[in-house]
């Protein structure tokens, strides 16, 4: 029998303790420390590249509003000259009004459609850039951010948070062009008509300025409640689909009920609020207008009196400065949408923050060529000393050569040090001090690409990209040929239980009958190490257990990946601690044995101990 | 025309709803009716009094027409001040109802928003597992977010509008109509092509508009991969397949948004320029018909106002409809869960309870709802008798129906045909909720709710007592590292808590199935995730609670099937062979296969069942 686990997977009792004491790890929030105005500078730099279009956009829709607000003048010039002409048989102004009025017409509606499609390209251009931006940064983080980050942040990183970003694009930024291109007009014609209206009009701004900011302050507390209030909801709602099974076999349908009614009227409340304090803006905001208009008319009326302001110009002006307070409830909305945009910049700026750990060589350097037959490559650990940045040293000063084709099994307790050495070897980090050197080469001197030629590693869970099998298999080599594939496929043992899916090789590993089991994903995460072919693989062996036969298929597999290569496993099996070379027992970051494995367990060191106990443990 | 957002980002694998027929918009919105029922009269009077406001301020040039035209230009002091006051008091009145209107609705909407989701949320926990496995989760939180918000925001907004605008409109061109009925008619004459453009229009928008949310589906999966996938991508150093897709879909993305912004813009262009140019013939007819004498001056001034004033109004009905039409669809998706019909509940006398008897599978069938009803069941003619205190262990082959079967106990999945029987009950005759107060189940994929420890565990039971939860953890082997934890029992796990190891979520899966003291128990490989010296530890004192429950349990190991009294093998959705450890062991080369790995002689190799 040999399904036997090495270590105990419990949180060793350290680790526990850990999370008594209230550390403000920054990583239990959602936001990520970012420089004081990341979020803006974001936008700056994503809006930057679309300067231009964005002057030209706001010109067409200067154009557009010119068009538009056309129709009143080109009806009073008609009644005051084209009527008149008209009855002296002259059709000229008449004509001209008809013309002008169809180019009007067709110039409003033509810049609109202009508008709409130059906003839609700068819009896609900027989603398209940080979507990529987000994109590319996740992907060259360093595993343990991934670790600590969760993927369900990141993907509502890339998601949601682009989502609202887009809706301010879409819709805030066209309106808020139209608000300012319409208060500029306005503005301009009240000027215009009379310098004192124009002053007044830019006087009266100063209540509502105040009153937007004390509106935007409000808002933000009420909106960051609704976010929290809705994500409460969406937590327990997921939670419940997630976990139906047991959620009906124990009957917790009515404590759920309960449950969600108090998380969901607790929403219903703080939604009601926003929505209302939104309301409060716009009342007071409406009511300032009000007063305004009526003030700069009983004002105006005075001056007219006086004779200090024609009586058309008044008429004109109070007509006008009415329309002046209109976008106020727009401005709201944008407002609203500037607000939740912003939230998410936070959050994606957080994370663009974060710098990868193991950055591209600048002169980088190949590895020598492998003469013909010799197995793998030899791998040295020089003086490497290794600590998170979050403190602990985990390495102290490490000194090891693993010779060309051996396969070395790293034994120990959790947080014993196996996974970070590793991960050393993988180059998902660099060490703190000293060098891991390939055949010779430093691996900071290595391209990614030139790396992975060498160094590979396969971790626990075989996950499976969408996709058909062969495509899962290929990531191994991306330009493996379908007999390349299969041969893989066949060595592992893998071919038969591929050739029985519906398709054979090109069954969607997604669609109904396309389901692999834990076992024979294993066998696929195989052959991807047999088709890269690297000179060193790293093997984190899975722990879950599978059912026996699973368990041999696997067994015989990974002698077949090992075979003719320097490998270093991770084993959690005494069967696979014994096709190893080499055993390197750790404990707290050091090697404290080191040998055959034959030879240890003749010993009296803890290897010969732990494997007793294993021993003891199958009967 | 906002395009929905939420189901933007879970618009995955949705499943294929059988084509509808015609879909009505107003039959869809209608639906809505019960639950804006009790909240009606301040839907309505919002509605009232969004006209009123909306009456002041067309009302509002009329007045500063006449102060201008009248006190101003007579230097009347008084009647300047009066008009003053007037327009102030009017300004704060439109100002208060437009509040007022806000005031009405927000709450009570909000209500019909929560209650919505509420019914929803109840709805789905009560659906059988078979719709959970059709449905993504997904789809399902992107109908009880999105579209409900969008719901309450065209109940607050856009059915307020629609009926506000559709007043103004009718009450303009009936002034239309009235001031001259010959240029109202030419301002009427686009209409009927306006309706049809847009028809066409809405048409082949909404299925670009579709093609974008299913790309924005596809994308988001990349981008869920290449982070769920990220060992092997790094462990790799590539996965050129995936950055291609991503910059592939990306692109196809923006593609497809830059086709809808054509035809939006094109559609704009429709609804700004035509009714314009009709104002603007009408305006020259209507300045020869002045010039001949044949309408004053004042009327054609007065008739081109409210032919300008109509133009909000009949543009806003463009974006109006299409809120209309996504409200439409988001009922229509809301009613999709909520229409699929809960399963009854059995409502005749329950069949005689017998004595002891232990749990029966009498020549049960199986067959998923979704399957082809003439393809081979998942379980075929299940026979198969626990005894009282028996322990059963049932071992398979990767897809021989395992999990199934032990489903079907706790009535997660519902036979076919054929009955189960607890104790001679059938339990198709019990509610489900007394099944499951009788079976308790730890699945393999072990599920921990965000609450403490003790919660978790004592949902297993109405009543626990310290005593039954203590007890509970210790059969577990749970107490060791439940104590070493942050607060001990009381300590937060789950999405929301501390995070556990495989193995201890599964101890407290297992805690959490025993501590009631079940009549039945059902446990799909509960120790799976253990490692050897724990699991020894669980077995030994599982065997104590074992030895007086009936149960049924899924093994892989020779180790938990040490546990059973007696194994049954489960081989292409029959049971092929049932009898002790060492009986199957000496008989069946398939059993000795799946307990010992030795290879199966090839006459005797078992169908491969692939799922």
């Amino acid at each position: 029998m040999t399904t036997t686990a090495l270590d105990d997977r419990e949180l060793p009792p350290e680790a526990a303790r850990e999370h008594t004491e209230p550390v403000d790890d920054p990583f239990d929030r959602d936001v990520l420390p970012a420089p004081k105005d990341a979020s803006r500078r974001l936008l700056g730099s994503l809006i930057r590249p679309y300067r231009a279009r964005m002057a030209v956009a706001a010109v067409v829709l200067l154009a557009q509003q010119a068009a538009v607000q056309a129709g009143p003048l080109l009806v009073a010039y008609a009644i005051d000259s084209a009527v008149p002409a008209l009855r002296e048989d002259d059709n000229g102004p008449l004509i001209a009004v008809a013309v002008a009025y169809f180019l009007c017409a067709v110039g409003g509606g033509g810049f609109q459609a202009l508008f709409i499609r130059l906003t839609a390209r700068l819009n896609q251009g900027i989603l398209l850039e940080l979507r990529g931006r987000i994109y590319r940064h996740a992907q060259a983080l360093s595993l343990d951010f991934h670790d600590r980050y969760t993927s369900g942040r990141l993907i509502s990183r890339a998601t949601s948070d682009v989502q609202s970003l887009r809706e301010l694009l879409n819709e805030g930024l066209q309106q808020l062009l139209m608000i300012m291109v319409s208060i500029v007009y306005i503005g301009g014609l009240l000027f215009y008509l009379d310098v004192g209206l124009g002053v007044a009009a830019v006087v009266s701004f100063v209540p509502l300025w105040f009153l937007v900011r004390s509106y935007r302050r409000r808002s933000a507390e009420r909106f960051s409640r609704r976010s929290t209030a809705i994500a409460a909801v969406i937590v327990k709602f997921t939670e419940t689909v997630g976990g139906i099974r047991p959620v009906q076999a124990f009957r917790r349908e009515r404590a759920n009920d309960e449950a969600f009614e108090r998380l969901n009227r607790t929403h219903e409340r703080v939604n009601g609020d926003t929505i209302l304090e939104m309301g409060r803006f716009i009342v007071l905001s409406r009511c300032v207008a009000a007063i305004t208009v009526a003030a700069i008319v009983l004002w105006g009326a005075q001056r007219v009196a006086s004779g200090e302001l024609a009586l058309g110009a008044l008429a004109a002006g109070a007509l006008y400065i009415r329309r002046l307070y209109d976008p106020l409830d727009q401005f709201a909305m944008v407002l609203n949408n500037y607000q939740s945009a912003v939230a998410s910049l936070d959050k994606i700026s957080g994370l663009l923050a974060q710098r990868p750990d193991v950055p591209e060589p600048e002169r980088p350097v190949r590895l020598p060529e492998r003469a013909a037959g010799t197995p793998g490559r030899e791998v040295v650990f020089d003086d490497v000393r290794f600590a998170y940045r979050t403190g602990g040293e985990v390495l102290p000063a490490f000194r090891m050569t693993l010779a060309a084709g051996e396969t070395t099994a790293l034994v120990g307790a959790t947080g014993a040090g196996k996974s970070t050495l590793v991960k050393l070897l993988a180059r998902f980090y660099d060490p703190s001090e000293g060098r891991v050197l390939l055949d010779g080469t430093d691996l900071r001197d290595l391209t990614t690409a030139e790396l992975r030629r060498g160094v590979v590693m396969v971790t626990q869970e075989a996950f499976l990209f969408s996709g058909t099998v062969a495509e899962n298999i290929a990531i191994g080599k991306p330009d493996a040929t379908r007999a390349e594939i299969e041969e893989a496929a066949r060595a592992i043992g893998a071919h038969d239980f591929i050739a029985a899916l519906p398709d054979g090789y090109d069954t969607d590993v997604r669609k109904r009958g396309g389901r692999i089991s834990a076992g024979q994903r294993q066998l696929v995460a195989f052959a991807r190490v047999l088709l890269a072919d690297p000179a060193v693989v790293i093997l984190d062996e899975a722990t879950s257990s599978l059912d026996i036969p699973g368990e041999k298929a696997v067994q015989e597999a990974m002698e077949t990946v090992l075979r003719g290569r320097t490998a270093v496993l991770i084993a959690h099996r005494l069967s696979t601690v014994e096709i190893a070379d080499r055993v390197l027992v750790m404990e707290a970051g050091r090697v404290v044995e080191d040998g055959h494995p034959a030879d240890l367990v003749a010993g009296t060191g803890r290897f010969s101990d732990l494997h007793r106990a294993w021993r003891e443990s199958l009967v | 025309m906002q395009v929905r957002t939420l189901d933007l980002m879970c618009a995955s694998a949705e499943p294929s709803v059988p084509p509808a027929r015609k879909r009505s918009v107003v039959r869809a919105l209608l639906r809505l009716w019960p639950y804006v029922r009790p909240v009606r009269a301040r839907v309505f009077g919002a509605a009232g009094v969004a006209v009123v406001a909306a009456s002041l301020g067309l009302a509002m040039p009329l007045i500063l027409k006449w102060i201008v035209d009248g006190p101003v230009s007579e230097g009347d002091t008084g009647g300047i001040w009066l008009g003053g006051i007037v327009l102030l008091c009017v300004g704060v009145a439109e100002a208060l109802l437009f509040g007022l209107r806000r005031f009405l609705v927000a709450r009570p909407l909000t209500r019909v928003e929560a209650d919505m989701r509420s019914a929803l949320y109840r709805h789905i926990q009560r659906l059988p597992v078979t719709f959970h496995d059709r449905w993504a989760t997904g789809q399902l939180l992107s109908r009880a977010t999105g579209d409900l918000q969008l719901l309450r925001m065209f109940l607050a907004f856009g059915l307020t509008f629609l009926i506000v605008n559709t007043a103004t409109i009718l009450v303009g061109v009936v002034i239309l109509l009235a001031q001259d009925w010959t240029l109202g008619l030419v301002l009427i004459g686009p209409v009927v092509p306006l309706i049809v453009l847009c028809a066409l229009f809405e048409q082949r928008f909404s299925v670009v508009a579709r093609r974008a949310q299913d790309q924005m589906g596809d994308l988001t999966t990349v981008v869920e991969e290449s982070i769920l996938g990220i060992r092997i991508i790094k462990g790799f150093g590539r996965h050129r397949s995936q950055a291609e897709a991503f910059r592939a879909l990306s692109g196809q993305l923006r593609e497809t948004e830059m086709h809808k912004a054509k035809l939006l813009a094109g559609i704009w262009f429709v609804i700004q320029a035509i009714p314009e140019i009709f104002v603007g013939l009408a305006l020259v007819l209507g300045v020869i018909q002045v010039s001949d004498g044949n309408l004053t001056a004042g009327t054609l001034v007065a008739f081109m106002s409210t032919a300008m004033a109509l133009r909000w109004p009949v543009e806003s009905m463009g974006f109006l409809l299409a809120l209309c039409n996504e409200a439409a669809t988001g009922a229509d998706r809301f009613f999709d869960v909520m229409d699929t019909p809960l399963p009854g509940e059995y409502d005749g006398a329950p069949s005689v309870t017998g004595a002891a008897d232990g749990m029966r599978f009498e020549n049960v069938v199986f067959r998923f709802a979704d399957a082809p009803p003439d393809s081979t069941p998942a379980l075929d003619g299940i026979d198969l008798h626990i005894r009282p205190g028996e322990t059963m262990a049932l071992v398979g082959g990767t897809g021989s129906g395992k999990t199934t079967l032990v489903g079907l106990v706790p009535r997660l999945h519902e036979v076919t045909s054929g009955r189960v029987t607890l104790d001679g009950v059938d339990i198709a005759t019990l509610t489900r909720d007394e099944v499951r107060r009788q079976v308790a189940v730890a699945f393999e994929e072990p599920t921990l709710f965000s609450a403490s420890v003790h919660e978790n565990v004592a949902m297993g039971t109405e009543d626990a007592r310290p005593d039954d939860l203590d007890r509970a953890l210790r059969v577990a082997q749970a107490d060791g590292f439940v104590h070493a934890l942050p607060h001990g029992a009381a300590t937060e796990v789950g999405e929301q808590g501390l995070s556990l190891s495989g193995g201890q979520r599964q101890r407290l899966a297992l805690a959490r199935a025993v501590v009631g003291n079940p009549r039945f128990l059902v446990l799909d490989d509960p120790l799976s995730a253990l490692d050897v010296h724990t699991e020894a530890r669980v077995e030994a004192a599982l065997r104590e609670v074992l030895a007086t429950t009936t149960a049924l349990v899924v093994a892989h190991r020779p180790s938990t099937v040490q546990l059973a009294d007696r194994v049954a093998l489960l081989s292409g959705g029959r049971i092929t062979a049932v009898g002790t450890h060492a009986d199957l062991l000496r008989d069946s080369a398939e059993y000795r296969h799946l307990m010992t790995g030795e290879p199966v002689p090839h006459e005797e190799r078992p169908e491969v069942s692939v799922r």
